[in-house]
């Protein structure tokens, strides 16, 4: 079939391996993401409060400079739980609202241009689809919240040492898996709106709508019965009671972390099966 | 012949509806066209290939590979153009190809160069740049084929590829289809309303009806079954003519100046034109005369059929 042929040939040439088909999908949908200006400068401007933390930590550690605002070690800033699940709250609303931008756009196009039988007559599944668009918005938001989080991390154990760096590990650990959990369910609520509303802004308001409506209603529950259960339906408190655990901070979220887990698996599951009734080749009508 | 396409029993419900009802044949031909009226199934029947749908019933196999178990196999070797717009509308032309076949398991720089090759064999080279979106309908058409082509199957599902095509296009994709199907090893599978296309490109037919099958035919079996009948239109003296056919065993029927012959066994077209040569008889016209696909198609549709051929 070569060009100047203009003639169909088959193709013999090797293959790639199967299992790692779903990261072309992964490759081109942030291909696609970037070319977004507005995109771009908000991930640009994400870095900017890692940057200052960066800094802070730095001067916590510069005798020179706390000598000269009369401060002393870790009384200006403490570089501990309550640190990096504050940082985390930051970079996790610049997360949301960068999700909220990008997220209606992972599938929409594809319903709406009737592009998913082209996927599916390939060997290539619907999981493979999901997990190549859920990979993009993976990659995209852990550089705004646990790669960041790590490099503090990092800052702070090479400034302070092994001793400081063994005994805070949790620290580590809890912004790695606070962040999975994190970016694993604001992709899947995204992801599953974008399925289901092909208008891009629509699904986009929804999204924040959705988290806000959530929000406000669980709070009004509580009020109202003067219990806690609100909270197992607002996704920011749930979210927020199980990092506390990773980080071993105080939460204002009573409830048992058992319980925030549930309904984290709860919402993850309504979200994949959303995915799963729209994400096919062809909606059958019984 | 190894069969391209087998269906045994092969059944598929939507809820309370038998969609298709028990087919069974076997398929092995180059290009196999798939028709019947709207609500046939054909569309159905494609998806259940693919896997898009599951089989209540039966199975089927396509190169050996069942379509319960061995869906993955089958998408490797099939090309698959479907009958809506089907296209990402933000992405070139090239790139569009491209992330196809990569998907479809080429490395990068062998889908790029395959991508710029496909979209110049449909004819879109000059606007390879173009993002889909802003092509006419006849063009996404073509670019459909293109990524159904990228990757080089083994077997193309072609679902009603003229549709929205003019008449010069719609003649350009019936010459691609016919070139390709010249290919060794390629097989495609045409389905579509137009008969005519599917006369001027399968070697093999299969009409549905209410989801079963109501006739297979073998149109190239059946163009040579029919070389034995020819009609004539001879200018001169037809009547001696036509004498001179029936004294070398032929049976004529002459009827105002259009003369029709069934040819005795071992007789060739090349000893009509002697003998007309010799009585010095003209021949304006001579066609083998077989039932057309329309008068095929007709009369399946009056048919009724038990399903299995």
């Amino acid at each position: 079939m070569a060009v100047y042929k203009r003639s169909y040939r088959a193709y013999s040439g090797r293959l790639t391996p199967a299992w790692s088909r779903f990261f072309v999908l992964t490759r081109y949908a942030l291909r696609g993401m970037f070319r977004s200006k507005f995109l771009t400068t908000i991930f640009v401007l994400s870095f900017f409060s890692p940057l200052i933390c960066a800094i802070l930590i730095y001067l916590n550690h510069n005798a020179t400079i706390l000598a000269t605002i009369h401060a002393r070690h870790n009384e200006a800033i403490n570089v501990n739980g309550d640190f990096f699940l504050g940082f985390l709250g930051v970079q996790g609303a610049i997360a949301f609202f960068l999700t909220a931008f990008i997220g209606p756009n992972t599938i929409a196009p594809d319903l709406a241009n009737g592009a998913l039988p082209l996927y599916f007559c390939r060997p290539f599944s619907r999981a493979e689809y999901v997990l190549g668009k859920l990979c993009s918005l993976f990659y995209l938001l852990s550089f705004i919240t646990w790669v960041p989080a790590l490099f503090l991390f990092g800052i702070e154990a090479n400034l302070s040492g092994a001793g400081w760096t063994w005994a805070h590990r949790s620290l580590a650990i809890g912004s790695l898996l606070s962040s999975f959990i994190y970016i694993l369910m604001i992709s899947l609520i995204a992801m599953a709106l974008s399925a289901w509303v092909k208008w891009r802004i629509a699904a986009g308001a929804l999204m924040l709508g959705v988290m806000f409506f959530l929000s406000g209603f669980g709070t009004a529950i509580n009020a109202v019965l003067h219990s806690n259960i609100g909270f197992y339906i607002n996704p920011g408190a749930l979210i927020a009671r199980v990092c506390s655990q990773f980080f071993g901070t105080e939460s204002p979220i009573d409830i048992p972390v058992a319980g925030a887990w549930i309904a984290l698996l709860i919402i993850c599951g309504i979200c994949l099966a959303l995915l799963s009734k729209k994400v096919r080749a062809f909606e059958v009508v019984r | 012949m190894k069969p391209v396409i087998e269906l045994e029993g092969l059944g598929v419900r939507f809820g309370k509806r038998d969609i298709l009802k028990g087919l069974t044949c076997s398929l092995s031909g180059r290009t196999i066209g798939l028709l019947g009226p709207n609500g046939a199934g054909k569309s159905t029947l494609i998806n259940t290939l693919l896997g898009f749908y599951q089989p209540s019933a039966g199975t089927a196999r396509i190169f050996g590979y069942d379509i319960r178990s061995e869906t993955k196999q089958i998408r490797s070797v099939v090309g698959y153009m479907p009958e809506n717009d089907a296209f990402i509308a933000n992405m070139t032309a090239v790139s569009f190809i491209r992330f196809m076949g990569e998907l479809s398991g080429l490395p990068s720089e062998a889908a790029l160069e395959r991508a710029h090759e496909s979209l110049f064999y449909v004819g879109l080279g000059e606007s390879r740049y173009r993002k889909v979106g802003t092509y006419s309908l006849g063009m996404k058409q073509l670019a459909k084929l293109a990524q159904a082509i990228v990757h080089g199957p083994k077997l193309i599902i072609l679902d009603e590829p003229t549709n929205g095509l003019d008449p010069p296009a719609r003649q350009r994709m019936i010459r691609m289809i016919k070139e390709m199907r010249e290919v060794h090893d390629l097989h495609i599978l045409l389905c579509s309303h137009l008969l005519r296309d599917v006369e001027e490109i399968c070697e093999e037919v299969l009409i549905l009806k209410d989801g079963r099958i109501v006739h297979y035919s073998n149109l190239e079996a059946e163009r040579s079954a029919n070389r034995h009948f020819v009609e004539m239109e001879p200018v001169g003296d037809s009547a001696a003519f036509a004498q001179a056919l029936e004294g070398m065993g032929c049976e004529c029927a002459l009827s105002a100046n259009r003369l029709k012959a069934v040819l005795s066994d071992g007789m060739e077209i090349r000893d009509i034109y002697r003998l007309a040569a010799e009585r010095d008889v003209q021949l304006r016209r001579l066609n083998y005369r077989r039932d057309t696909l329309e008068d095929i198609f007709l009369k399946a549709m009056e048919t009724s059929s038990n399903g299995s051929l």
